[in-house]
């Protein structure tokens, strides 16, 4: 009876979902070019050099924000207040897993594993760190940044935990990593406060758009951004592990 | 029309919310739901023929090409907020599991059934 009701309700939702919808946006066809119509004409045609002209890969100097990828000059340029907010909504989530589960110090009495995971994971392992460390280098190049080279970090961990069944990772020196990465990003932040006159601006050149040493404050923010993540999602999973453990 | 399937994915995810006593199956059904808003605000940035909004030696800088960027940027923030939801979710399930030895809802006193 009750998931009747609730069947009902929901495609009551999806009638009043549709309705809302129907005038906004069409559901079945895609726009043929960006919605010049629903964001300001001068916002859309805002120019980032300083002289307005085309962006050239490789030839342009002195953007504004001087990033090949455009959500990365988004993400930690324009928006990278709203950025610091996300990094600090994982940091909470992380230090309450923590708390919650982290406590206890008996471990899972877990079986050995097999020869073919433990010797791919010696080979695999600082694989995918090197990896890891190019993607949230080369965030402002191309696809990737902060957040996906941090996860494969603490991928690489994981399957660490997985081969060996008594590695456990170093707690004390990941939560120095993870807040002396954040102290970063706030004194990143700070300086531009001092410099430019407003919070995060980005007060490095920025270079010719392509380079690795270009847009400014970018890499930086990026690596400590990485390296916050990695150590994160690290603690997360151990503690997850630890606690399994003890049942 | 992959509108219609993100639509699909959050009313699955919905009724898995509303329906399912377990408190696993329910942070699933909350990140089914994540995913299906995800895909939605993915798709009404993208624009028919459209590239990854990215700069490279290869791709000429016409701008006219490329989609939405604003709409990856913001779901970006989104998945990684998920992330944090999920675990911290978990780590709840866990503690409960610990103290009442369940994970049903019900068996726990704090929600009746009918």
């Amino acid at each position: 009876m009750k998931k009747v009701f609730i069947g009902i309700f929901i495609i009551a939702f999806t009638l009043m979902f549709l309705i809302a919808m129907s005038n906004s946006i069409s559901l079945f066809t895609y726009n043929e070019s960006l919605p010049e119509t629903n964001v300001s004409n001068d916002y859309i045609h805002k120019s980032v050099t300083k002289d307005s002209e085309e962006i050239i890969f490789n030839e342009t100097k002195d953007a504004e924000t001087g990033s090949a990828n455009i959500v990365t000059s988004i993400v930690v340029n324009y928006r990278s207040f709203d950025t610091l907010g996300e990094v600090t909504v994982l940091f909470l989530s992380a230090m309450g897993v923590m708390l919650l589960i982290g406590s206890s110090d008996l471990f899972m009495k877990r079986k050995k594993s097999g020869f073919i995971l433990r010797t791919a994971a010696k080979i695999l392992f600082p694989v995918l760190l090197v990896v890891g460390t190019y993607i949230f280098t080369h965030g402002h190049l191309g696809s990737g940044g902060g957040f996906p080279g941090g996860t494969m970090i603490a991928s690489s961990f994981l399957l660490l935990y997985l081969a060996d069944e008594k590695f456990v990772a170093k707690i004390e020196q990941f939560k120095t990593l993870l807040g002396s990465a954040g102290t970063l990003y706030i004194l990143i932040g700070l300086t531009g406060l001092l410099v430019g006159g407003y919070f995060l601006q980005n007060f490095l050149p920025t270079g010719t758009v392509g380079n690795l040493l270009s847009s400014g404050i970018i890499p930086v923010v990026y690596i400590s951004i990485g390296l916050k993540v990695g150590s994160e999602v690290t603690l997360i999973i151990s503690s997850f592990l630890k606690e399994e453990v003890t049942s | 029309m992959i509108r219609l399937a993100s639509l699909l994915l959050l009313l699955i995810g919905l009724y898995g919310v509303l329906t399912t006593k377990n408190v696993i199956k329910m942070i699933i059904s909350i990140n089914i739901m994540e995913l299906g808003v995800n895909i939605f605000i993915i798709s009404v940035g993208f624009i028919t023929n459209g590239v990854a909004p990215n700069l490279t030696e290869h791709i000429d800088s016409s701008l006219s090409n490329f989609v939405d960027p604003l709409p990856q940027a913001l779901v970006l923030t989104s998945i990684v907020i998920g992330l944090g939801i999920t675990s911290l979710g978990l780590a709840f399930a866990r503690k409960m599991n610990k103290k009442y030895g369940t994970y049903d809802l019900t068996m726990i006193g704090g929600m009746k059934d009918e």
